[in-house]
This record gives structure tokens, sequence and C-alpha cells, in this order.
């Protein structure tokens, strides 16, 4: 996974409540098999429905190249689709600024160097205002915090590990397998003794068998 | 607030005791390793879960704790003329490949198991109190009703519990939503859980884990608990739960992968003790008495714009604050309705009654009750899609689907549908649905579409009269 310390540039803003994820991602687009190139699918019917003269944020010669996306509250509610941060991330955003999230969203975020930021009220309203200007603003994960153009600082928090995961890069699965097979076998091993009917034998898994593979067998 | 470490002197709640039973690994910073007991996969959000495995060289851990099975995307209709280079069909041949590939329980289309992952985890027994489940899907919230810690989850993290059969979490606050008093004739849970979500808001619940209690949860059947906690994503919480009892264990007995004999004696002694003790706490606890709940819709773009269908939509001009306005007036906008609209004078065009929320036997028996007798209104189109072969099976035995073909109603194969509109039964722009569905996002059921959302009996109603309707006035009526 990529890393991300630190960026700076113009933030595009999206003011919007309430955005979920079947408006970043529409659910006709989900039949894509693959994580990359689902850049052109987000927000597909706002960057529709606007017009030439006013497009959408993201399309707007202003915003080009934009890696941090401030919104309004409760952005990436609904749906789990991780195609909506996919989608994000193919757009090249690294970073979205706002008041409260979707929880899964929030999460998935994390699993693909994409950095959730949760400010209060005041200091979001500073952030939008800027990205509204056009100025530039930097988002510093190692420092946690946000600097405005005018020098105005703001902390924000990152629970430790995920902030570390992102700073690193970490491939999470790959460090649970390396760290944590013999705790979880030795959980295995608990559990099958205090709660044995959580593990399906293979005679009640026999009516999932794949007659094409029985036959073969 | 830190609710990860337990004061031993304090009782527990419920969420708590699965939680306690699943820490694989405690971290410094709050966070822990939970072991993960139950997998629904599905062809949507596996995709890229499998690729990532075959990436990185890894193997399934577990391959008996998952179960595979296509339903987001599938036809409801006509499944023998599916073109087999559509790109639903390609992700469905892929599930059967990953499936096939990593020996994971696999239910094809056309089986007498097939159906939506929320409708049969729990038909099948695989859904168990106590138990950690999850599943690529919002809704995962469903199999809570059962006592099962069960949340959604993106992708990397279906990955990762394929891989090591755990994932990193940080525990949630806790919430207790009490439920009083006896619903109204006429007034079901889905009109009880809207109003919650109106009072609350979409964000009410967020970073909680919700059980719900109180004497009307304990009088209700399983059907109804699974559209309760079915529907605590919309409120933003992404664990509802309810405490297993003797509702719960009649349910199981005797589901196929419910444990047997010696063994579901020990498994109910233990389910038994999953109740909040009487001196735990909760971050925040609301009541709601049912007996003062309305039949109610939605009327905006998000499941906390719901009102009685006795009322009307707002009007922005009497909300103060300017965000709220404008949030408002947009959603008006895009539901093509006049501010202060009579609710009860909304014409529709089509009919959805299905979804993980409302699909299930009881669903459709309720459903069709309102119908009997009555014809779908000239000029609406209406479908019923049952949750599960088995739900469609039985609804056919005891002559339900009669009734709604009789009426006029189209009687679909099982799946997603009309809900998340990706097989083709969409709405199209502009185009008006009363729908048993969870979620009335702008696009949800087809770029410009407009859903209400209601319970089964209030969906019934609208689609014999043509417009939102209260169900209470129809149902005194002689059809």
């Amino acid at each position: 996974m990529k890393s991300l310390q630190r960026i700076t540039g113009v933030a595009a803003p999206l003011p919007d409540a309430d955005i979920d994820t079947d408006v970043i991602f529409p659910a006709r687009f989900l039949v894509m098999l693959d994580k990359k190139g689902l850049g052109r699918c987000a927000f597909r019917e706002w960057r529709k429905a606007a017009p030439p003269d006013a497009p959408f944020v993201l399309d707007a010669p202003r915003y080009k190249g934009a890696e941090i996306l401030v919104t309004g509250p409760k952005f990436g509610v609904g749906s789990s689709r991780e195609h909506a941060v996919w989608a994000l991330a193919d757009l090249g955003i690294r970073c979205v600024i706002a008041p409260s999230f979707g929880e899964i969203f929030f999460s998935n975020c994390f699993k693909n160097g994409l950095l959730p930021v949760a400010l209060n009220e005041t200091d979001h309203a500073r952030v939008m205002a800027a990205a509204e200007a056009g100025e530039p603003v930097t988002v510093d994960l190692e420092a946690e915090h946000v600097m405005l153009a005018d020098g105005g600082r703001i902390g924000f928090s990152i629970e430790p590990y995920r902030r570390q995961m992102l700073l690193s890069g970490l491939d999470e699965i790959g460090a649970v397998l390396a760290d944590k097979s013999g705790a979880i076998a030795a959980f295995e091993a608990r559990q099958r003794d205090a709660a044995p009917w959580l593990y399906l034998s293979d005679a009640q898994l026999s009516v999932f068998d794949d007659p094409e593979t029985k036959e073969s067998a | 607030m830190n609710c990860q470490r337990h004061d031993p002197t304090q009782g527990r709640t419920l969420y708590d005791k699965v939680w306690d039973a699943h820490v694989v690994a405690q971290d410094e910073d709050g966070g822990a390793l939970i072991y993960i007991d139950r997998h629904l996969v599905h062809e949507v959000s596996s995709p890229q879960a499998f690729a990532g495995l075959i990436e990185r060289g890894a193997s399934v851990r577990r391959p008996d704790a998952h179960i595979a099975v296509a339903d987001h995307a599938v036809p409801t209709k006509m499944r023998a003329l599916i073109d087999p280079e559509s790109l639903t069909a390609r992700q469905v041949a892929r599930l059967e490949e990953n499936t096939r590939k990593f020996r994971i329980p696999y239910i094809p289309m056309g089986d007498a198991r097939h159906g939506i992952v929320h409708v049969i985890g729990p038909e099948l027994g695989f859904t168990l109190p106590g138990a950690t489940l999850v599943c690529g899907d919002s809704h995962t919230s469903t199999h809570g009703a059962f006592g099962a810690l069960a949340f959604g989850i993106g992708t990397s993290e279906c990955e990762c519990v394929f891989a090591t059969q755990t994932l990193r979490q940080q525990k949630q606050k806790r919430m207790r939503i009490t439920l009083e008093g006896k619903m109204p004739p006429g007034v079901a849970v889905k009109d009880v859980v809207l109003a919650l979500i109106a009072r609350i808001g979409t964000g009410g619940a967020r970073g909680c884990a919700v059980e719900f209690a109180g004497p009307s949860v304990e009088a209700m059947s399983m059907e109804e608990r699974m559209t309760l906690c079915n529907m605590s994503i919309e409120a933003s919480a992404r664990v509802g739960m309810v405490a297993p009892d003797e509702t719960t264990f009649r349910y199981l007995k005797d589901k196929p992968l419910a444990p047997k004999g010696a063994l579901w004696d020990a498994a109910v002694a233990a389910w038994r003790t999953l109740r909040t003790d009487a001196d735990a706490t909760f971050d925040k606890e609301i009541a709601l008495d049912v007996a003062a709940v309305a039949p109610h819709v939605s009327w905006g773009t998000t499941p906390a714009d719901c009102a009685p269908v006795t009322g009307r939509a707002p009007d922005p001009a009497g909300e103060a604050d300017p965000a709220k306005r404008a949030q408002m007036i947009r959603s008006l906008n895009y539901m093509g309705l006049k501010p202060g609209a009579r609710l009860s004078e909304i014409a529709i065009d089509k009919v959805f009654i299905g979804s993980c929320t409302n699909s299930r036997l009881e669903d459709l028996r309720r459903a069709a009750r309102i119908v009997e007798g009555r014809r779908v209104a000239e000029g609406v189109s209406a479908i019923v899609v049952p949750g599960s072969e088995a739900v469609r099976a039985q609804a056919e035995a005891e002559g339900v689907h009669r009734t709604f073909l009789r009426a006029g109603f189209e009687w679909r194969e099982p799946g997603c549908s009309m809900c998340v509109g990706m097989n083709g039964d969409t709405l199209a722009p502009g185009e008006r649905a009363a729908s048993t569905s969870n979620r009335n996002f702008e696009g949800r059921q087809g770029p410009g579409g407009r859903t209400h959302l209601m319970g089964p009996e209030m969906a019934a109603a609208a689609a014999v009269t043509g417009r939102l309707t209260d169900v209470r006035a129809l149902a005194g009526e002689q059809p």
C-alpha cells in the first residue's frame, strides 16, 4: 500500500451533507471485477447533471489534481462498497476532511492509503473556507495537523495503529499472518473446546459439495 | 471516550459478552484483534478480496467458516436467458471459480437454499447467538437479531477474514434502545424503525453497538427483530443486537447447520447467559413508545426523512438552520415534491416488496392480507421478490403467491433486486416507488428514481390505491 506522510495542494470543496456511497459510486457499476480505473464512475450522476459552465467540483479546472476533498458531515454513509474508496483513490484523492464519516467507509479508507480526517464544526468550516477560496491546504499525518495558508494550524487525531499503517504503507493482512498466527491458533483451540458448535463438521458441510468435484473425487 | 477496558466490578452488556469472548489479542491503543466465526460471501464485494488472496499466495484459513451465494445482481426473472457474456454473469462465474478454488461452500442460483445472504444465513442456522458474523454488506447488522455480533465490512476486510479469520476492530460505544408498549393495529416494525430513525437522525447511533430491548422487542418474532436490526445501519450503527431468548431458540432448532442433540443443549445453555447484566451501563440510552407510532413513509433522500403517512412533507421555510434548509430543498427537488405536500396524495408508479429488510415469509403474508381481493391500481407495476427459495416455496405452498398474482403483482425469483437496482429491476428517471427496502438515497433504485420507504402492508396498500396510503384506512374497508 502507498504510504502517506504529508500532502499540500488545493482542496476540492463538496459541502453537501450525507453524501452516501451510492452517490459516490452508483450501484450499476458494482459489476466491475477490478479495483483500478473506477474513478470514471465516481459521482457519475452528479457529474453528468452538472452544466458545462459549472462543472462538478472534481472536474473544475480550478481543482484539477486536488488530492484533498473537503465534504459535509456523514460522508460515505450507507453501503459498505469499498468501490467508493477505490474510485476516489483512482481520481488521485489521498485525504478526505469532514465533520463525520460513515463508519465502514472510514475503515475502508485506511486499507487503501486514504486518510479520513474528522474535524469539529468550527475547524471544519475554516478548512472548507480555504478550499472554497482555492488556497493551498497542507495535511501532515506525521504531525497530525492541517495547515492553512494563513498559518493557522488545526490538530487532529488518528488511532495510532491506523496512523502507523498509513505512514509506513503497512500491509495489514501480511502483518497479522506474520505476527498473530500463533495467537489465532491458540484462540481456536480454546474456542473449539468452549463453543464446539461454532465449528461445522464435514458431514454438516457435505450438503454444499460441488457435484463436479464430487464426481472427480 | 475509551470503552474497551472493562471494569471487572461492573456488569457487562450483551455486546460486551460477545466481544470479550472473541478477543484474540488486545492492543495498547484500545484496538483488538477479534476472531470471526462466520462470513457470508456474495458476488459483488468478493472478487477483489479473492484476487488479493491469490496475489499474496495466501489460502483461506477455515473454509468451513464461510458460505457464498450470488444475490446482489442476479436476475429475478427469465434466468435461463442470462447472457453469459454479461458483466453480471461474469461476476457470478468468478464467484463460482473462486469458491471452488478455495473450497468454500457455495449455493448456486436455483438451489433450494439460494437467496439473499441476510435471509439464508438465519434459515440455514449458519447465524447463531454469540457468534461473530461478517459480510461485505452493510445490512449484516440483520443477524444481530439472534444475539450475534454481526457487522458489515469492506472488501479488504473480507480478504483479511479469508486469510486470517480475524479483524482488527475498535470497540464501539454501547447504546440501548428500549421499545415499550404494543404496536397498534396496522403498524409494523418497519414503521417503528423509520419513526426511530426520523427521531434520532441518520447519525443518531454513530459509533455505537445498539442493543434493542424492552417488552415490545421481547414480543417480536425473529422476522420482526431482523427488520429492526437490519435498519440499525441507517442510523449509522454498524451493530444492532437483541438478546437471544426462547423465540430465538425455537426459530433455530432443527435448522440444517444449527447444532443437534447434546451439542444443541450445550449451546442453548451458553446462549442463555447472553443477556445484559442488570448493573451494566450504557453510554447512550433512549426509549420509544411504539403504541404512539403511526404508519410511516419516507418523503426525502435519507432514511431519516420520514413522517407519518397522515402528515405532510416539510416546508423548508420553517427550517431555521440554513444547511438543513438547503438539504431539505435539495431532497424535495429530487423527489419532485412541493413543500408541505400531503403524503397520502403522492401517486406512485412502481411497488417493490422485497429486500433483506422485508422479504421474509411473514412480510409476504402480511402484505398479501392487504392485497387479498383487491387489484393493483391502473398504471402501477408491482413486484414481489421473495428473500429466498425457501420463502418462495413456502409462500407458494400456502398460496400467498396466488393472492399477489391474482391482484396483478409479478411474483419473482429471489435476490436483492430493486433494493440495489443492479439486475435491471430499477426505476426510470422520475419514476416513483413504494418500496419495502432500506435506502431512499438519490439514484439508489436507478438514476433519477424516487423511492418512498415503508413496510410491506403499506407498500401493498400503495399498490392497490396507486398512491401512498394509510393502510389502517384500507384495512377497515371491504375490498
